[in-house]
């Protein structure tokens, strides 16, 4: 009797072990149709289309789920970050007062500097609520839309869409236009990507020639201090102070070529970053004579470019880390 | 299309009449068949694109040459603008005069100049906070300003700090801030609310001293002003322009600049506010209803911030820059044309609520004088023409009058309450008697000086703000006020609206006519 158990429970046991090796045998040892199939000889595959980069698709990003879903992570977690990360002074914004007064404020490019990732989210937190909640934003197709996953978070969490960095091909601005025609409000950094070194780069004309194709203005922005606190290159957020400088709308006037518009937004932009560190008059003045420091900083290179950004740095209090909490000693 | 200004005939079918009743409102049926309310017009379409026809003004200017071809490298700029008085309610930022001394700093940027200073045209008035400053000029131009003391505020009292201009024919002396008088280029920056504001007003007034201002702001050219509303009747301005003559042979070249704004006077939750009483829907009447049971439960201080806290969406319908007397000859048009309401015939009873706010008691208290001034000063004066209420009438204001001062803001104010007023009414008496004390007085002097005190003479301007009307009227009833306060002015205390009926009956008989003007919002009314 006890035998016979035995034998049953012994059988039992080698079909259960047939089982798991059966099921955890690697996937390799099948062939096709459960892999891919092996080419021919002298047969060239056609490249396949990717759906990533570029191609990706977001339109699923703006269809009131996902919308809800990004609307309660910019007013929850996206503005608590901003807040214990970069505690942003917002500044400017009465300059947009008239159109965000308008019955339907109209679509607008923002088109700030860059210097790191925590600008995006510091963005969508400081851009007044006219605008806040039909945001699209304008991330590079190679770094933000390379792999599905982060292509998905990206669309969700920030409403990006992906753009070339370096030229704004057709399908791009087509879908900005079809964006903007719809209301939406476009987030784009001029300088094409983060600033290497902690000075502004040059402008690229996508935030003009997007302007000149979708009427919508463009407002300039200074934000100072992000690259204090993650900039590139920094493995770990240093928490401290920001500020986010919003200029006067801008249009493209008549037969004005991009170019000249992109130097119009680069010099305003200039301007604005002179009025973080100094004031209002002085960066007039400065702006008036031609002599607003650039955004691209001195031309020296190596240690005295390092040097005259600490001294550009000091001169505000932008990127500082917040003072400490006076700490008084318990007397009992 | 904004519809003009209305006299509706009250008739038994008229729901109760809106009145304002300082931080709070009554609801008063007035006697049909011989009663009128007149409402002011609605607000005329604000300029769509603001800093667009402030740069276009600015270019354009009226018998002067553009801003720009007025500036140049090593000039002295001085720019003026209006204090906390104006607009009320303080408007939604940006302010006015942001946008529009931005524009001009951008431009004597551009120019080349360097020197130049912003000055807050006082008067007699008291120092603005630092909040109050930034709310007019914008954060950027304090920011930038203020710390390098170029940012200061007129100090009537500074004898380093005023220039003599002069004298006119009959004998006004003309001292003004020594910076302005010695500028190359003096801006003023106005916000017209009234018609009263604006012209040789601004400077004449505005950045002069005690000695300057004497001369018109005394009883006899008070009384003799009919009304200030209406530049070629007033006294006021008369003396005013006469200044502005020497000012214009003897004074720096001046460029002023005017603003007139619309009449949409409160924002939400209090758009009825502005509303014909028969037009309130079910929300009009849910708010008022809220708003009044809640105000009423409220504390005094509380309301009274609530209140203070609003900010008027009113914006600007034009702007016209240039020659001092040519952009205010167009600027006093342009308030007529929004503000004017015909009104046929003057009335026995005329009837006022007294609002929360006057131009001296932003963000402050609304005190027993500034109950006088904003009723009989600026109320009843708010004609063209012939007065609302016939010779002998009477005016019945509501307002609950509290023996209540703000310490800070008008401290003279207490003293000339309980002193002066136990002496005399009469403005021509305390002026002689009692004025020149108050005006040097060592103690009034420094609080105006260091602190946001009103000068010590100002409570005296506001008495005789009030001589024409008191001299017209028969008899001033207050109702809902505090007897002894409302007593204490020589006015007649009443409990009710019907009780001011009787009361004012023994003047003008039983069945006299009977006008409420019903504002703000702000009109004029046309007196045919």
């Amino acid at each position: 009797m006890v035998d016979r158990n035995l034998q049953r429970a012994q059988r039992a046991a080698g079909v259960a072990e047939d089982a798991v090796r059966r099921a955890t045998m690697p996937l390799r040892n099948f062939g096709f149709p459960y892999r891919a199939p092996t080419v021919p000889r002298g047969v060239e595959v056609p490249p396949e289309v990717s759906g990533l980069g570029a191609h990706y698709d977001t339109e699923w990003a703006r269809r009131p789920l996902a919308s809800s879903v990004r609307t309660a992570m910019v007013e929850g977690p996206v503005r608590l970050a901003a807040r214990v990360l970069a505690s942003p002074e917002i500044v400017g914004t009465d300059r947009l007062a008239d159109l965000a007064a308008l019955e339907d404020p109209p679509a607008v490019i923002f088109a700030p500097n860059h210097h790191s990732h925590l600008d995006t989210g510091l963005m969508i937190r400081s851009v007044p609520s006219a605008w806040r909640h039909k945001l699209v934003v304008a991330a590079a197709a190679d770094y933000f839309f390379d792999k599905k996953w982060k292509a998905a978070l990206s669309a969700l969490s920030l409403n990006a869409i992906p753009i070339d960095r370096e030229l704004t091909g057709r399908k791009s601005s087509d879908l900005i236009k079809r964006l903007v025609d719809d209301g939406y409000s476009l987030v784009i950094y001029p300088e094409g990507g983060r600033s290497p070194d902690g000075w502004g780069q040059d402008f690229k004309g996508g935030a003009a020639y997007l302007s000149a194709r979708t009427g919508a203005p463009v407002v300039p922005v200074f934000i100072d201090g992000t690259g204090a606190i993650f900039g590139k290159g920094m493995k770990r957020p240093k928490p401290g102070r920001t500020r986010v400088v919003f200029g006067a709308p801008l249009r493209s006037e008549d037969g004005e070529s991009t170019r000249h518009f992109n130097s119009r937004i680069e010099a305003a932009v200039t301007t604005l970053g002179d009025e973080a560190i100094t004031d209002f008059w002085t960066a007039r003045q400065r702006a008036a004579t031609g002599t607003s420091p650039a955004l691209t900083g001195p031309d020296h290179t190596g240690w005295r470019r390092d040097w005259a950004l600490a001294e550009r740095r000091k001169l505000g209090t932008a990127g500082l880390r917040r003072r400490q909490q006076r700490r008084w000693p318990d007397l009992g | 299309m904004p519809r003009p200004g209305f006299v509706l005939d009250v008739d038994k079918s008229t729901p109760p009449t809106l009145f304002w009743h300082g931080e709070g409102f009554r609801l008063e049926k007035l006697p049909p068949d011989r009663s009128r309310v007149i409402y002011a017009p609605e607000p005329h379409e604000a300029i769509d694109d603001i800093d667009g026809a402030i740069r276009a003004s600015l270019l354009n200017p009226i018998d002067m040459d553009p801003l720009p071809s007025l500036l140049f490298p090593g000039m002295k700029l001085t720019i003026a603008f209006d204090d906390v008085s104006l607009p009320l309610p303080k408007m939604r930022r940006p302010d006015l005069r942001q946008r529009i001394i931005e524009q001009v700093l951008t431009m004597a940027a551009d120019a080349g100049v360097d020197d130049v200073q912003l000055v807050a045209a006082l008067a007699l008035h008291r120092r603005m906070h630092e909040f109050e400053l930034r709310h007019a000029l914008g954060d950027r131009v304090y920011d930038a300003f203020e710390p390098r003391g170029l940012l200061t505020q007129h100090d009537a009292e500074d004898p380093d700090n005023l220039a003599f201009l002069g004298t006119t024919d009959q004998g006004e002396e003309i001292e003004i801030n020594k910076r302005a008088a010695e500028s190359d280029l003096l801006i003023y920056v106005n916000i017209n609310l009234v018609a009263m504001d604006g012209g040789w007003k601004s400077t004449a007034v505005g950045l002069a001293s005690y000695r300057s201002l004497r001369h018109h702001h005394n009883p006899t050219t008070m009384e003799a002003s009919h009304s200030f509303m209406d530049q070629h009747a007033s006294e006021l301005h008369k003396s005013t322009w006469r200044m502005g003559k020497v000012m214009r042979d003897h004074g720096p070249k001046v460029f002023q600049i005017e603003t007139t704004l619309n009449t949409d006077t409160f924002p939400q939750p209090f758009e009825f506010l502005s509303k014909r009483e028969w037009e309130w829907n079910a929300k009009d009447r849910a708010l008022f209803l809220g708003t009044a049971k809640s105000v009423a439960k409220l504390p005094a201080r509380t309301a009274r911030k609530i209140f203070q806290g609003i900010e008027a969406p009113h914006q600007m319908t034009s702007i016209q820059c240039g020659e001092v007397e040519a952009v205010h000859k167009v600027t006093t048009q342009n308030v007529y044309d929004q503000q004017l309401v015909e009104v046929e015939g003057q009335t026995d009873i005329l009837t006022m609520g007294i609002p929360y706010i006057c131009p001296y008691n932003v963000h402050s208290i609304m005190n027993p004088i500034l109950v006088m001034c904003t009723g009989l000063g600026y109320f009843f004066n708010l004609y063209r023409g012939k007065p609302l209420v016939r010779e002998g009438g009477v005016v019945i204001l509501t307002h609950p009058t509290t023996n209540e001062f703000h310490p800070v803001h008008h401290p003279s104010y207490i003293d000339f309450f309980e002193e002066v007023l136990a002496d005399t009414r009469d403005p021509h008496v305390m002026s002689q008697k009692w004025e020149k004390q108050y005006a040097e007085d060592d103690w009034y002097r420094h609080l105006y000086r260091t602190t946001n005190a009103y000068h010590g003479v100002h409570p005296f301007y506001m008495w005789y703000w009030g001589s024409h009307a008191m001299k017209h009227v028969g008899k001033v009833i207050i109702v809902g006020g505090d007897a002894a306060t409302v007593r204490k002015l020589g006015f007649t205390p009443a409990s009710t609206m019907n009780d001011a009926f009787e009361i004012a009956s023994d003047v003008v008989g039983r069945s006299p006519t009977i006008t409420h003007i019903k504002t703000p919002p702000l009109m004029i009314a046309d007196v045919k």
